[in-house]
């Protein structure tokens, strides 16, 4: 099974081939067992010592960034600005009783929530952390992720059969219709990508990258720059994120599919959305923003990997914040404006930027594409620029009044 | 090689132990009545009694999409191959593959003319 000892056991094979070795510690021990036992307590770190502090922490954060952005206080009563919030959130839904209504279905409906966390959680076996910190690089990494994450869309539509209540059925097959639909345009918006790097594994898409910002897919020409905001709206709206969060509309659905989940059933589907965002920005930032690539500036192998794990996880995590942002911002589309955007506007352009980039790759030369490359790099950062500049002026107006300032876009 | 697929085997097996962690120490702590259960077994439907069967009759154009959503999301995992080996194929493997492409948005354009997508 693990006979192949080059293969991917990655950060941890150097030291499982000392504690193996003739006059290693545990030399009676068999090479794969060890392995084995390796890999789960690396995985087992990453899954609790990260992914579920990351998805409760983030749900405390959101909840604080929409307070800020309406001019609210948010939570701020447990722990330091309320930061144990997420903590007391879970706590309070362990206490709580766990029904399971008698007119449901019961094994469906306590098998829901393990689809859709096994959906969320199985996707940390290919999103990395930094050159060698990852589960398992897969070959088919980026397929992959779009496989497991169809478990949720069982799991989602399994949870609003079960449970025998209109308006979890409602909210299950909207879910189901949502998210196949808007995964046509997620999956055409990986083809640029896969194009230009000829891999799907995500390490080697990153490394196809630079740390630069003109080394990033998001700038390398105006189709990959398209895709990439196809691709972000529809990842957004395959996690069931605002504007696209039809399925549990509370104020038509009540609940959507969870409505007669209780305890921590209930908590557990909101862990798996929470989660999503993150994976959200690991994809994108994986796919399109040069993943964990830093600039040389150490050698030393701990001191990097900190370092590239810093840079992928902010990088990440400001995709989790512009989510939350969205989500305060905009308001939610009706279910037909959702299936339109998707089938009328998102996959054609999808299949656009698929052609588009596939003729660019043979038509443009490389002189002219790295031209082409730093040009919009400094498109993009005078649009960051305008951007900090309208703030800047929304804010100085609110102060003012709009008599004494005004907005000239050219300056 | 296979030994890769240990790392994935072992988060599917972490997020099923989340899930039955999380489940049963609920049922170890969590609250448990015996009193009024015939209440909170019934169907949620805003505090009214419940009204005719839940698992009634719903749009067609569920359907429809989900239709739609086997033909094109199949045709997606048939470009995957040709996406990795295209550097390799150069020229007549982008002509083969703007002739699939065409016949893909052909058929969208269809679905499109023929009403499929919209919804009202």
């Amino acid at each position: 099974m693990l006979a192949d000892r080059d293969s991917s056991l990655g950060p941890m094979k150097d030291l499982v081939l000392y504690l193996t070795d003739v006059a290693g510690p545990l030399r009676f021990a068999p090479y794969e067992l060890v392995a084995m036992v390796a890999m789960l307590l690396f995985g087992a770190v990453v899954v609790f010592g990260f992914v579920l502090p990351v998805a409760g922490i983030t749900s405390w954060l959101e909840r604080r960034v929409w307070a800020r952005i309406q001019s609210r206080v948010g939570p701020n009563r447990v722990g330091p600005q309320g930061f144990l919030q997420w903590l007391a959130d879970g706590l309070k839904n362990l206490m709580k009783e766990d029904i399971i209504p008698s007119a449901a279905d019961p094994w469906l409906f306590a098998l829901a929530p393990y689809l859709v966390v096994i959906g969320f959680v199985a996707t940390f076996a290919v999103v990395p952390f930094g050159d060698v910190l990852v589960i398992a690089d897969l070959d088919i990494g980026i397929l992959y992720i779009t496989a497991v994450t169809g478990l949720v869309v069982v799991g989602v539509l399994m949870a609003g059969w079960a449970s025998n209540n209109k308006w979890s059925l409602l909210g299950g097959i909207r879910s189901a219709a949502q998210i196949v639909s808007y995964e046509i345009p997620a999956g055409l918006s990986i083809f640029p990508v896969v194009l230009l790097t000829g891999t799907l594994s995500m390490q080697e898409i990153i490394r196809a990258q630079g740390w630069a910002p003109w080394h990033w897919f998001l700038f390398h020409d105006p189709f990959t720059f398209a895709a990439f905001f196809v691709f972000f709206v529809a990842a957004l709206a395959e996690g069931n994120r605002t504007p696209f969060d039809l399925p549990e509309a509370e104020s038509e659905l009540v609940a959507g599919f969870c409505t007669e989940y209780s305890g921590m059933r209930y908590l557990l589907f909101f862990l798996a959305e929470w989660g999503n965002l993150y994976v959200i920005g690991a994809i994108v930032t994986t796919l399109f923003l040069g993943g964990w690539q830093v600039p040389p500036v150490t050698e030393h192998p701990v001191a990097l990997a900190v370092f590239q794990l810093a840079t992928f996880f902010a990088k990440a995590y400001f995709f989790v914040f512009v989510a939350m942002w969205v989500r305060a911002t905009l308001p939610r589309v009706r279910v037909d404006q959702l299936m339109i955007l998707c089938w009328k506007y998102m996959v054609p352009i999808a299949l656009v930027n698929v052609v588009g980039t596939a003729i660019w790759m043979v038509v443009v030369p490389t002189s002219l594409g790295r031209v082409v490359a730093i040009a919009m790099t400094i498109g993009g950062a005078a649009l960051v620029v305008i951007f900090f500049r309208r703030v800047r002026f929304h804010l100085r107006r609110a102060r003012l009044g709009p008599a004494d300032y005004y907005y000239s876009p050219f300056i | 090689m296979l030994d890769q697929y240990i790392g994935v085997v072992i988060t599917f097996a972490l997020g099923a132990v989340i899930v039955l962690g999380m489940v049963s120490g609920s049922m170890i702590f969590g609250a448990r009545s015996t009193s009024r259960r015939a209440v909170k077994d019934e169907v949620f439907e805003c505090g009214n009694p419940s009204s005719g069967p839940a698992r009634g009759r719903f749009s067609v154009h569920f359907y429809l999409v989900a239709i739609l959503f086997i033909v094109f999301d199949v045709e997606v995992v048939f470009m995957y191959p040709w996406a990795i080996v295209f550097r390799q194929l150069g020229v007549p493997g982008l002509i083969e593959m703007l002739t699939f492409v065409a016949i893909l948005g052909f058929g969208l354009a269809y679905v499109w003319r023929r009403g499929a997508l919209a919804w009202d």
